[in-house]
């Protein structure tokens, strides 16, 4: 059995999952729930400053795709309508009752350093394990001058991080918002302002659909919408990224990151900590299954790293950051080709017409006694995927090495390119 | 198996709990529901060149109309099937897709498990039908007519499509009512809530078809007479006649065809009042024996045997419909052919078969061994024949007929220039509505061209 314990900025878990701040960690009786079904902690709901504030009516919009629901999902929620005092007594009994489980809070308040310090002072009365601070929620708070409006401004996140760690001995996540042009940016400014860690991603700005017969956006409210926060399976993609740069850059490195963006499985989870992650979040697939999804995420987690003889997850953490790299250094003289396996092919001929059609023409179709057959033709196989991806068949398509006996060059050395480094020493 | 030699055959009609009949041929395929369809067309893979485009013999562009329902384009897609079959709502209900479209879908070969193709067409189909009339117009009136011999799917394919191309067309239908097998031969659960007649109304809305009943070619009207007074004759006159079992004994009350019992039933204002064999046993091998074993088992036979003289994998009727008669408690008896019919005072009470087996060479051959079945109702479901008399004798000009079928070419014209047959009575024509709809689509199309040039 591996072992499953997490530790992030000095906060301690049973397992790697924790729900996101967000509606499941609204109250003490969600929490309890997820708790007796096994998550590793929580990031309670973001608290603000009384009077708390008001939600509209309709608040979620989804997308389905293919009759699979809310692959996307999205939320024009604030953070919690609740009062302070409520929440506060809450997150100090569940913290007394379950000690093993990670705390952690969510806190907004406005850029003012004194109100920071009174909500500070007020949670570490719980006893919370840490608190984090919601840079990112990107509707809603952000036009009243919380949320992503901080969290797209460096400066400001490094002076609100750095009042959180004058004025608490708590640890401090800073919470990132994707919705910037460059995520190293808000992540140095975190660990300039002396973050213990930051989460990320938070949701991203989005409007769901359109409603054609009301012509409004969804979730629509009484005619009208709002962009909310999307996140579900389809951001992991941009989340892995942006935890990816951070795991990997000079100058961000080592900071400790809590994985959120998607995370349904745990192979997602897998792969949040093969690029770095500690800890990782979830919310989304919690929403839409229930708490139980947890049991498969630790028991999938633990199953695969016996197989591959991980015993801890610092083991295996970070280990496909390093293989993130800039595509400058990708070896040029890498060569695949396609290879379809006729006894697995059922003849649809989605290869076919997409290489037809969409790339470079590299399968023939042709009839042998009637029978369909796609075939490639490796000399116009430039390697590039999209037949293996469209291939409905599992293993049907694969794409074979093909050693061409040259060293492994990147582009900054490829003899092809003119502005090689050997060819203008200066910029070596 | 003859002790009942002092018991009169027993067939008699209200078998049913009266409340039942309401009930008794009740869709054995009910539709997809709304969500279900989804899920459904989302498993289709939208192949490129795909086979089951090629097994239809209609050759509807199936992935496209699926592709639309899984938009929501619901009309877009009905359009889709409708262009390729006109009778896509029957043709959804009775194709045998297990052997067609379904068989060579990808999935099959992949998972073994097909996208429900019928089942999608049907809804795509019944959306369209519920929503308003046949949504086709007709092209600028050409001037000529056109006849037509038979109201069944090939003719009214045939119909259809030359409107659609401008012409007028005149049918002449033997029954009291268009509709052929769609009408009076598929059993009932295929085709509930006189869907076949709502189909022909919603189809004939084109326009520019008159339907002349009970006007049977080679009685009321003749071939020579036709190829007169119209510039293209279309005839999809089906098989009207049935095969004979030949033996002593067959006139016996009791022993009859199983289309025309069929028929009746299909026609019938009062099923209660059908009468109904307490012990069935029926003759053949085809859909027709399916289709009349399960309908007298739901009308409330007690035992129905269906007795064939080769093996299942022989038999006409798919695997699936051999399954279903199983499912609804029907006797598949195989390696069996009746020899001898046994009476009780002029009504057939008994019926008696020889073993049959394959020799080394393949052939059938009978044993010696024998069995007796007790049988109140022997139904014959061993095909149907051409009526060739309206064809040959009769004929001043006769048509080529081979192994008993109108021969018609690619077009699907006969010997003589401008007669066109399709459907049932031609040599290319299995026995399956969706080939005779194809048979009259390219019938219109070649008497189109040949109206025009």
């Amino acid at each position: 059995m591996a072992d499953l314990r997490c530790t992030i900025a000095g906060v301690s878990s049973p397992n790697p999952f924790w729900l996101a701040s967000a509606p499941p960690t609204d109250k003490e009786y969600n929490v309890v729930r997820a708790f007796k079904a096994g998550w590793g902690g929580v990031v309670w709901k973001t608290l603000g400053e009384d009077p708390p504030i008001v939600n509209t009516c309709s608040r979620y919009g989804a997308m389905s795709l293919n009759g699979s629901r809310m692959v996307g999902f999205n939320n024009i929620e604030l953070i919690t309508d609740r009062p302070l005092e409520i929440n506060l007594q809450e997150i100090k009994r569940v913290r007394r009752d379950w000690p093993d489980r990670a705390m952690v809070v969510s806190l907004m308040v406005p850029c003012e350093e004194k109100n920071w310090a009174a909500i500070l002072k007020r949670v570490e009365e719980t006893d919370a394990d840490a608190v984090e601070l919601n840079f990112g929620c990107p509707h809603g708070m952000s036009e009243r001058g919380m949320g992503a409006a901080v969290g797209q401004v460096p400066e400001y996140i490094e002076m609100v991080t750095r009042w959180c760690k004058q004025h608490s001995r708590m640890p401090v996540f800073v919470k990132l918002t994707p919705n910037v042009t460059d995520i190293l940016k808000p992540a140095r400014a975190a660990k300039q302002g002396g973050a213990d860690a930051v989460s990320l991603i938070n949701t991203i700005n989005s409007i769901m659909a359109v409603n054609l017969d009301s012509m409004a956006p969804e979730p629509e409210v009484d005619g009208k919408g709002s962009h909310g926060g999307f996140c579900g399976p389809a951001v992991k993609p941009i989340a892995l990224h942006m935890v990816a740069e951070i795991a990997r850059n000079a100058d961000t490195r080592g900071l400790p990151i809590s994985g959120i963006g998607g995370i349904s499985t745990w192979r997602d989870a897998a792969e949040f900590i093969a690029l770095g992650s500690g800890s990782v979040q979830v919310c989304t697939a919690a929403m839409h299954h229930g708490f139980k999804i947890v049991e498969d995420m630790a028991d999938g987690l633990s199953n695969w790293m016996d197989q591959k003889g991980y015993r801890a997850l610092d083991d295996f953490k970070g280990r496909a950051a390093r293989n993130v790299s800039d595509w400058k250094f990708l070896n040029m003289n890498f060569k695949t080709i396609a290879a379809i396996d006729q006894d697995s092919c059922i003849k649809c001929g989605l290869c076919y017409i997409a290489c037809e059609d969409t790339s470079h023409q590299a399968i023939s179709k042709s009839r042998d006694n009637g029978h369909r057959r796609y075939e490639v033709i490796e000399d116009e196989c430039v390697g590039c995927n999209l037949c293996l991806h469209v291939c409905p068949v599992d293993h049907c398509i694969t794409m074979k090495r093909v050693d061409q006996g040259l060293p492994s060059v990147g582009w900054v050395d490829d003899p092809r390119n003119p502005q090689r480094r050997s060819a203008n020493p200066s910029s070596a | 198996m003859s002790g009942a030699d002092n018991e009169a055959p027993d067939v008699k009609p209200g078998r049913l709990n009266p409340s039942a009949y309401a009930h008794v041929f009740d869709d054995i395929g009910p539709p997809l529901s709304p969500r279900e369809t989804l899920i459904e067309a989302a498993r289709c893979h939208f192949c490129h060149d795909a086979p089951c485009v090629e097994a239809c013999p209609t050759g509807i562009d199936i992935p496209s109309f699926i592709g639309k329902i899984r938009t929501g384009n619901l009309k877009g897609s009905a359009i889709d099937i409708l262009s390729a079959n006109i009778f896509g709502g029957t043709c959804a209900r009775v194709c045998p897709v297990e052997e067609l479209c379904e068989e060579a879908c990808v999935r099959t070969t992949g998972e073994n498990k097909p996208v429900k193709i019928g089942m999608l067409q049907r809804h795509a189909v019944d959306a369209l039908m519920k929503a308003g009339p046949q949504p086709f117009t007709r092209a600028a009136d050409s001037g000529k007519t056109v006849a037509i011999v038979g109201a069944g799917p090939a003719g009214l394919a045939c119909a259809h499509r030359l409107a659609m191309l401008g012409h007028k067309v005149d049918v002449y239908e033997a029954r009291a009512k268009p509709g052929g097998l769609n009408e009076h031969g598929i059993a009932a659960y295929k085709v509930p809530d006189i869907f076949a007649q709502k189909e022909v109304a919603w189809l004939l809305g084109i326009g520019g078809i008159t339907i002349h009943n009970n006007k049977a070619l080679g009685r009321n009207v003749t071939l020579d007479e036709l190829r007169k007074k119209y510039p293209a004759v279309f005839i999809g006159a089906g098989l009207q006649a049935t095969q004979k079992l030949g033996l002593e004994d067959e006139a016996l009350e009791g022993v009859e065809d199983a289309v025309g019992y069929i028929e009746r039933l299909r026609q019938a204002e009062d099923l209660s009042a059908l009468p109904v064999g307490r012990r069935v046993v029926v003759i053949g091998g085809g859909n027709t024996a399916i289709d009349i074993a399960i309908q007298s088992k739901r009308l409330g036979a007690e035992d129905v045997t269906l007795a064939y003289r080769r093996g299942p994998e022989q038999m006409g009727a798919t695997a699936h419909e051999q399954h279903l008669a199983q499912i609804e408690g029907v006797n598949l008896k195989h390696w069996l052919a009746p020899v001898r019919l046994i009476g009780w005072r002029g009504k057939v009470k008994e019926i008696e078969f020889t073993y049959t087996r394959l020799d080394d060479a393949g052939k059938l051959v009978m044993t010696e061994a024998r069995t007796r079945l007790l049988a109140d109702r022997v139904f014959k479901a061993i095909g149907q024949v051409l009526v060739k008399d309206p064809f040959d004798g009769n004929a001043r000009e006769p048509l080529a007929i081979k192994s008993g079928k109108l021969v018609v070419n690619d077009d699907r014209e006969t010997s003589l220039p401008g007669v066109y047959a399709g459907g049932d009575c031609t040599a290319t024509g299995s026995d399956l509505t969706v080939r005779a709809v194809e048979d009259g689509k390219r019938a219109a199309i070649a008497i189109d061209r040949r109206l025009r040039s």
